[in-house]
């Protein structure tokens, strides 16, 4: 159990990395204070407790700070080590777990943020079918992890379903804006009942943002994108 | 149980030479298999289907990939001695954050220090002086990262010293004149013989760069005259 004031989490709420330590905590039921990042400009509690990246999420235990996403949620998972288990206890499947979110991280989230990037149809259906390739390769996985149940942990949420997890609401926002499936019982039934699951769980319900709520965000953020853009390019 | 240990490498590679040190750190006896990147073993693409890369450990059948997740492995497997990790959850949590962020930064701009020239690589050289220095804060006066013994940031980074004199030669810089704190840490790296059998010879690394960047200026020479001829 955490004291009052023991734990923060500095972060925002459309973050999906932020995500991920919330669920951590909340599945340890450990009380935390949660403290909303406006980003512009960053406070200066973030300059201080990430002064090498300067971004969130940032867990301060004991106000002794802990960065990247992953790594605080593996902290939680060993401090906590009473509460239910995060990472499987076999070296093996921790090793399957960590390789499956590292390419999360570095292959498929920066596949689906591509639809939003590429420009003209031909472009945007190609990082469409980068998405889905992906997603087959983690459906896949996800049977050899899961072993007929629910989660990729198992009985209960685990590292990679917390990590994948967390992306789900902007996998929403981009099936809603571009009109496509990404997830498709026909396709990838395992991932889409797994997602259902996912979001119903008391550990992520309260944290998961609305997919309305977050598409208003995303149309700002493309909105400041497309204004820079159009402010770097010279007259001509 | 006898233990079946094997791994796909490529000498050059320091994501290979982390696999490596780790093993050796331990005292795990393996068999290693070179790889030719060019024709690449119809093991490796079974056992590494997605990345299709080295370093792949292969350990009773069972392949783990990615070398960092494979050091953490080793380091979960053969608990019982030269622990790689410390047990204290902050310090375990400090040494993963500056393990990635070697992951993160050095080979991306280290290798654009080789390969690149003009303002590309003068900006990359700047960059990678400033992680170096960055580094070397973290380091402080401590003999290794790991303290008085090797953590996963020091078998994280080691391995770029194979890649100084290539760095030096192709920039046209000294790393000891800049950051002499951090080539006496890799010195020391080398003191341990994990390290110094798990690392080429700087020269031979130097040659072999060399290499791939008069390939990668071909191939660019190929790409701008094939898009001039449209």
């Amino acid at each position: 159990m955490a004291e009052k004031g023991e734990v923060k989490l500095l972060g925002a709420w459309p973050s999906p990395f932020v995500m991920r330590p919330r669920i951590a905590l909340n599945l340890k039921s450990i009380e935390y204070d949660f403290i909303e990042e406006t980003m512009q400009p960053k406070s200066d509690l973030l300059l201080k407790s990430n002064p090498v990246y300067k971004k969130i999420p940032v867990l301060l235990h004991h106000d002794k700070p802990i960065c990247e996403s992953l790594i605080i949620v593996q902290y939680i998972d060993e401090v906590w080590s009473s509460g239910p288990s995060i990472l499987p206890s076999d070296p093996y499947d921790r090793a399957i777990q960590r390789f499956w979110a590292a390419y999360i991280d570095d292959k498929w989230f920066p596949s689906l943020s591509g639809i939003a990037k590429a420009q003209g149809e031909e472009a945007k259906a190609a990082a469409i079918e980068q998405v889905r390739e992906g997603l087959a390769l983690l459906e896949e996985a996800f049977g050899k992890c899961s072993q007929g149940k629910d989660f990729f942990g198992g009985e209960n949420i685990g590292y990679l379903d917390i990590a994948l997890g967390c992306y789900l609401g902007w996998l929403r926002v981009s099936e809603k804006m571009n009109s496509v499936k990404l997830l498709d019982e026909a396709k990838t039934p395992g991932l889409t009942a797994w997602a259902d699951k996912f979001c119903a769980h008391d550990a992520v319900k309260g944290v998961m943002p609305e997919t309305d709520k977050l598409m208003e965000f995303a149309k700002i953020i493309m909105a400041r994108f497309q204004a820079a853009a159009a402010a770097a390019t010279p007259a001509k | 149980m006898a233990e079946e240990v094997i791994l796909l490498d490529f000498w050059s590679s320091p994501f290979g030479m982390r696999v490596r040190i780790a093993l050796a750190e331990k005292g795990v006896e393996y068999e290693e298999r070179e790889e030719n990147l060019n024709n690449k073993s119809p093991l490796l693409l079974k056992m590494n289907p997605v990345h299709k890369q080295i370093p792949v450990l292969i350990h009773n059948g069972r392949p783990v990939c990615e070398s960092m997740i494979i050091v953490q492995y080793i380091d979960d497997v053969w608990n019982d001695r030269a622990p790689l990790l410390p047990s204290d959850p902050y310090q375990r949590a400090d040494a993963r954050f500056w393990a990635d962020y070697v992951d993160k930064k050095i080979y991306n701009i280290g290798k654009l220090v080789w390969i690149s020239e003009g303002a590309v690589q003068k900006a990359a050289k700047r960059e990678l002086l400033g992680c170096f220095k960055l580094l070397e804060k973290e380091l402080g006066d401590k003999c290794f990262f790991g303290g008085d013994r090797l953590n996963i940031v020091d078998v994280a980074l080691v391995p770029f010293y194979s890649w100084f004199y290539a760095l030096e030669a192709c920039g046209n810089f000294s790393i000891v004149a800049e950051c002499p704190h951090l080539v006496a840490w890799a010195k020391r790296c080398m003191e341990r013989p994990s390290v110094s059998k798990s690392l080429p010879d700087q020269y031979k690394v130097y040659t072999h760069l060399l290499e791939l960047r008069r390939e990668h200026v071909a191939r660019l020479g190929a790409q701008l005259q094939a898009q001039q001829a449209q």
